[in-house]
């Protein structure tokens, strides 16, 4: 190497190249409510998702560069998919995956000139409401585990602060979906319905607990006029509609 | 294990079959046995899949063979393929669950890798290309034969799909029963069957087939009135793949079982 780089200003100069790209993202806020866990993200893509389903139990979201956030996605899956053919099902579980994400992102924020310009976040949704846990994960590598809630993305400060104040325990749906999609942008703007990326890991009897909200039903979960004109039946369970559920299940169930 | 992480050009893809075989895990690579086979190898029995007005019915008895013996009577030949299809196996019982469970699997990691289902005739492909994944265990007797069915969401109706066990898949428009008493099976759903059909009569058809092949076949399973073990049977439709509930099974087989009776068996 030519010239000296001091390692501090080298990894200070790769931080702040991450954390202002991840800045500009939009943001995204998980938290627990009383039959699982919800996440709603601002997103104007229909498409193109922030978040996703893993595994049974365990949801992804992801913010920042989509192409990066995507490819850890998909490894993602398909590590808990050969985890759960190798052991069982009941073997795959998102701490295990929270650790192989942050020694994964870690590795390139150090060895690599680039580091990734994504945050990441695997929650997985408990038997009980005790047993649900939410990762969040740093473009350095470093794990934050939470507890009652996460935001990603840009102007996170100013979010949790807003989340921070309206977050009661064990609240249900509707209302931290109101809570949630009012903290994104502040109570003076909200995020328009079709701008919202809602999905629910929902604690059920059912195999594969992650469920979309489409747009008709995030409209009456926040009372919004817009539910009156949607056509009944519009949503459909699971990520592509073909929710397969294995033993003994019905589909999807909707919330309580 | 290590977090599965591939370069553009070397990622599987949603095919997890390609993937299991990326991370060195083939389920069908089994070691060449010779031509003395000292092993007794498992056989499961007769699979029925009849089409009718809303879908398909597809049945199976419970009975697992090893040569004369029973090996097994509780086992589960007909299994949800995903929400909206089923696949039932005849054959070396083994390969033929973990067949099952790795289609299973195949179908659910391709949506969520890819966000969105495979077609119906793209399931049945898939089927097709594990079958001759299983080839060679296939010429040494592991001879596995499944069948497929499932709703088809884009053109409204029940399809149902017969293979062979090279791989070869055959669209079979009406019905189609596979095993060792599949022969039996299939006489009975032709002589009874007919074009929009409804549910019940469609069940009791399935239930019909599957009598008759036990009656006929060593290997098929009846009702075992003393365990309570009856066979499977589950509808497909546009509300998905449903299983019937035991006790129902178990009605319509005494209805089968007393009409027979009244008319005297005859030998």
């Amino acid at each position: 190497m030519p010239f000296y780089v001091a390692p501090e200003q080298f990894m200070k100069d790769k931080a702040d190249f991450a954390r202002k790209n991840i800045a500009r993202g939009r943001p995204l806020i998980a938290t627990a409510y009383a039959d699982g866990i919800l996440i709603c993200a601002e997103n104007t893509s229909k498409t193109l998702h922030k978040v996703s389903e893993i595994y049974d139990r365990i949801a992804f979201a992801g913010v920042g560069r989509y192409n990066e956030f995507d490819q850890l996605r998909r490894s993602g899956v398909q590590y808990a998919d050969i985890k759960g053919f190798q052991y069982s099902r009941e073997d795959v579980d998102s701490r295990s995956l929270a650790n192989l994400y942050a020694q994964h992102i870690g590795n390139i924020f150090t060895h690599e000139m680039k580091p990734l310009e994504v945050e990441i976040l695997v929650a997985e949704v408990g038997i009980e409401a005790t047993g649900d846990q939410i990762f969040h994960i740093l473009y350095d590598g470093s794990v934050v585990d939470e507890d009652r809630f996460s935001v990603l993305g840009g102007e996170a400060e100013a979010i949790t602060g807003r989340m921070a104040k309206a977050f009661r325990a064990g609240w249900k749906l509707p209302e931290a979906l109101k809570a949630a999609s009012t903290a994104l942008k502040g109570p003076d703007k909200p995020v328009a319905v079709p701008d919202l990326e809602v999905a629910v890991l929902a604690r059920s009897e059912s195999r594969r607990s992650f469920r979309r909200i489409e747009d008709a039903e995030t409209a009456s979960l926040l009372g919004l006029p817009e539910a009156v004109e949607a056509a009944p039946g519009d949503t459909q369970p699971g990520a592509g509609g073909e929710l397969a559920d294995l033993p003994k299940t019905g589909a999807g169930d909707p919330p309580a | 294990m290590p977090l599965p992480v591939f370069r553009p050009e070397d990622d599987p893809g949603p095919d997890f079959l390609h993937l299991l075989r990326k991370m060195g895990q083939d389920p069908f690579a089994g070691p060449a046995l010779g031509e003395n086979r000292a092993v007794e190898i498992t056989h499961a029995t007769t699979i029925v899949a009849i089409r009718y007005a809303d879908g398909v019915v597809m049945a199976g008895d419970r009975r697992a063979t090893a040569g004369s013996s029973i090996a097994h009577r509780g086992m589960e030949k007909v299994q949800p393929a995903d929400r909206h299809s089923g696949v039932a196996f005849a054959g070396s019982a083994g390969i033929g669950m973990e067949m099952v469970r790795v289609f299973q699997l195949q179908l659910e990691h391709y949506e969520k890798v890819e966000g969105s289902a495979v077609s119906l005739e793209g399931k049945a492909n898939q089927l097709s290309q594990l079958l001759k994944s299983n080839l060679a265990m296939a010429m040494q007797g592991f001879v596995v034969v499944p069948l497929f069915a499932g709703y088809d969401r884009r053109q409204k109706r029940g399809r149902i799909y017969s293979f062979d066990p090279t791989g070869g898949r055959y669209e079979e428009p009406e019905f189609h029963a596979d095993g060792s008493g599949g022969r039996d099976a299939r006489t009975t759903v032709k002589l009874g069957w007919s074009e929009g059909m409804d549910r019940n009569a469609t069940v009791e058809l399935a239930v019909q087939a599957l009598y008759e092949a036990a009656d006929e076949d060593s290997a098929t399973g009846g009702p075992d009135l003393v365990r309570g073990i009856y066979p499977t049977v589950a509808t497909i439709t546009e509300a998905g793949y449903e299983r019937l509930p035991e006790s129902d099974v178990a009605e319509r087989f005494a209805a089968v079982i007393a009409s027979k009776s009244r008319k005297g068996l005859s030998l």
